[in-house]
């Protein structure tokens, strides 16, 4: 579980996180949605270490992440996996080293080891035969899979993913949240997911963190959406806005 | 005021890059192969023109030297002079500057703008030492090892332009480097180049890392870590010259 206490956040002055306050439960897909802007991302940074917050905590099991030292963040940082919007591949590997890159750095796997996990992941995330491939090569779709095979790699704790289905087609959109779903169950992690996506949020989201204007402006299941309980005006023009689209 | 806040930002990049690495054979793995790009694959543009540099400097030594009173093996004497102490080393790495240093500064400013060194942080890798590091210590055994290639060439170059220009004889030419040969000139050339790797390599990792944005501003980080890394190698060059000569 990953709690947020009174989170703060300002670049130049300007403020982009206010007095954030919320939880994201262990074995469940937690999706923060709101609109560009709202910080949903500056949040997201905040949480693995990208960006310091200006005040407050961000707990990973009672663990506070903000105030431990640089050595003690790092070992948390290898319990987290994270998909990025454009994937974050490394350009100059193979798919084959890229998911076994920390496998290499962190693990003392023989070779072999290595190559057998790195064909598990894959095979987890319905991609084979790209071993040898390198990222330029790949689809936008096979690239997302490739980063959560990545992500994957090591046994992980936490699943960061931002806008997992940013640049994809439906279809393939579909594909990658019910992988990360079907994941977050098997591996029993705590997976948080930015994005704008509506569809994405009745399909697979068990909890609902709704930012607007860096602010939480409504956290809970997405049943409450669903039944027009959310009693949040900006969140109604949020989904309405959506489903128009 | 930016002058200063880059200069801090600079030393603290330095300090950072400096922690414990995470697997010391994958840092030593990384550092071979970037002996191999720095080293390697700058040799030929070395190669044409340390020897190019000094073939031009006996024919324009041979040309002031218009009196009949100084012997022709004085121009043997200056052009092994000069290349020692200051073409090999200075010319070099002001073209090394240009070649290694926009590489690096472009390489690792691509991984910064697409996400590949948050990949990275996240993972809970030192970023700066691990894309930094190996290419510093690549850099200061490799460059030293073009520098010497680069004397040779240098003055070989004199020596053969000098032959076939019908300048002087081989003979002379040998005389006049030999008559006042001492190592501390090649001790010199070496601190030179040592200074000059770690200044060329350091300078363009850094510009690198703190690139923001996207395609254009990597290839202003490109040139600025060129122009800043030139100046600052004709500035310790006349440090080096003043305080050991």
């Amino acid at each position: 579980m990953i709690e947020l206490v009174n989170v703060n956040k300002s670049f130049n002055g300007k403020q982009v996180l206010f007095d954030i306050n919320a939880i994201f439960h262990k074995g469940k897909t937690n999706l923060v949605i709101g609109a560009s802007g709202g910080g949903k991302s500056v949040m997201l940074k905040c949480m693995v270490g990208l960006f310091k917050p200006d005040s407050g905590q961000i707990l990973y099991d009672n663990r506070d992440f903000v105030n431990l030292s640089y050595e003690e963040v790092r070992g948390i940082r290898r319990e987290i996996g994270m998909l990025f919007q454009g994937t974050a591949l490394f350009d100059s590997l193979s798919v084959e080293d890229n998911i076994g890159f920390p496998l290499k750095m962190f693990s003392k796997m023989s070779a072999e080891e290595r190559l057998d996990r790195v064909n598990f992941c894959l095979k987890r995330v319905n991609l084979e035969n790209v071993n040898k491939k390198f990222p330029s090569e790949l689809s936008g779709g096979m690239k997302k899979r490739v980063g959560i095979a990545r992500a994957i790699a090591l046994p992980i704790n936490y699943l960061f993913c931002d806008e997992p289905n940013s640049g994809l087609d439906p279809l393939t959109a579909r594909v990658i949240d019910n992988l990360l779903h079907d994941i977050t169950h098997e591996f029993n992690i705590t997976t948080i997911i930015n994005s704008h996506d509506m569809k994405t949020v009745y399909d697979i989201g068990e909890n609902i963190v709704f930012m607007h204007q860096g602010r939480v402006f409504w956290e809970g299941p997405k049943e409450e959406i669903r039944a027009g309980r959310s009693d949040k005006p900006e969140l109604d023009r949020f989904i309405h806005a959506s489903f128009i689209e | 005021m930016k002058l200063i806040f880059d200069v801090g930002r600079y030393v603290l990049f330095m300090r950072n890059m400096f922690s414990k690495p995470e697997r010391l054979k994958v840092y030593i793995q990384r550092t071979f192969d970037e002996m191999v790009a720095i080293g390697i694959g700058s040799l030929p543009i070395v190669a044409i023109i340390s020897f190019f540099v000094g073939a031009v400097t006996t024919v324009q030594t041979a040309y002031q030297l218009v009196s009949g009173f100084i012997a022709k093996s004085v121009i043997g004497t200056v052009v092994s002079d000069s290349t020692l102490l200051e073409l090999a080393p200075t010319i070099t790495c002001l073209v090394l500057a240009g070649k290694v240093g926009s590489h690096i500064a472009s390489e690792i400013g691509t991984m910064k703008v697409s996400e590949q060194v948050d990949a990275l942080e996240v993972m809970g890798i030192n970023s700066a030492g691990y894309l930094a590091l190996p290419k510093i210590v690549a850099g200061l055994f490799m460059i030293p090892c073009l520098i010497i290639i680069a004397n040779f060439l240098g003055i070989g170059g004199g020596l053969i332009a000098g032959k076939y220009s019908g300048i002087l004889t081989p003979e002379q030419f040998i005389i006049g480097a030999r008559d006042t040969f001492k190592f501390y000139t090649v001790f010199i050339s070496l601190v030179k180049a040592t200074v000059f790797s770690f200044l060329i390599t350091s300078i363009s990792s850094f510009e690198g890392y703190y690139t923001s944005g996207g395609a254009l501003e990597v290839g202003e980080a490109s040139t600025r870590a060129v122009v800043r890394s030139c100046v600052m190698i004709l500035v310790f060059d006349f440090l080096i010259a003043k305080v050991l000569l």
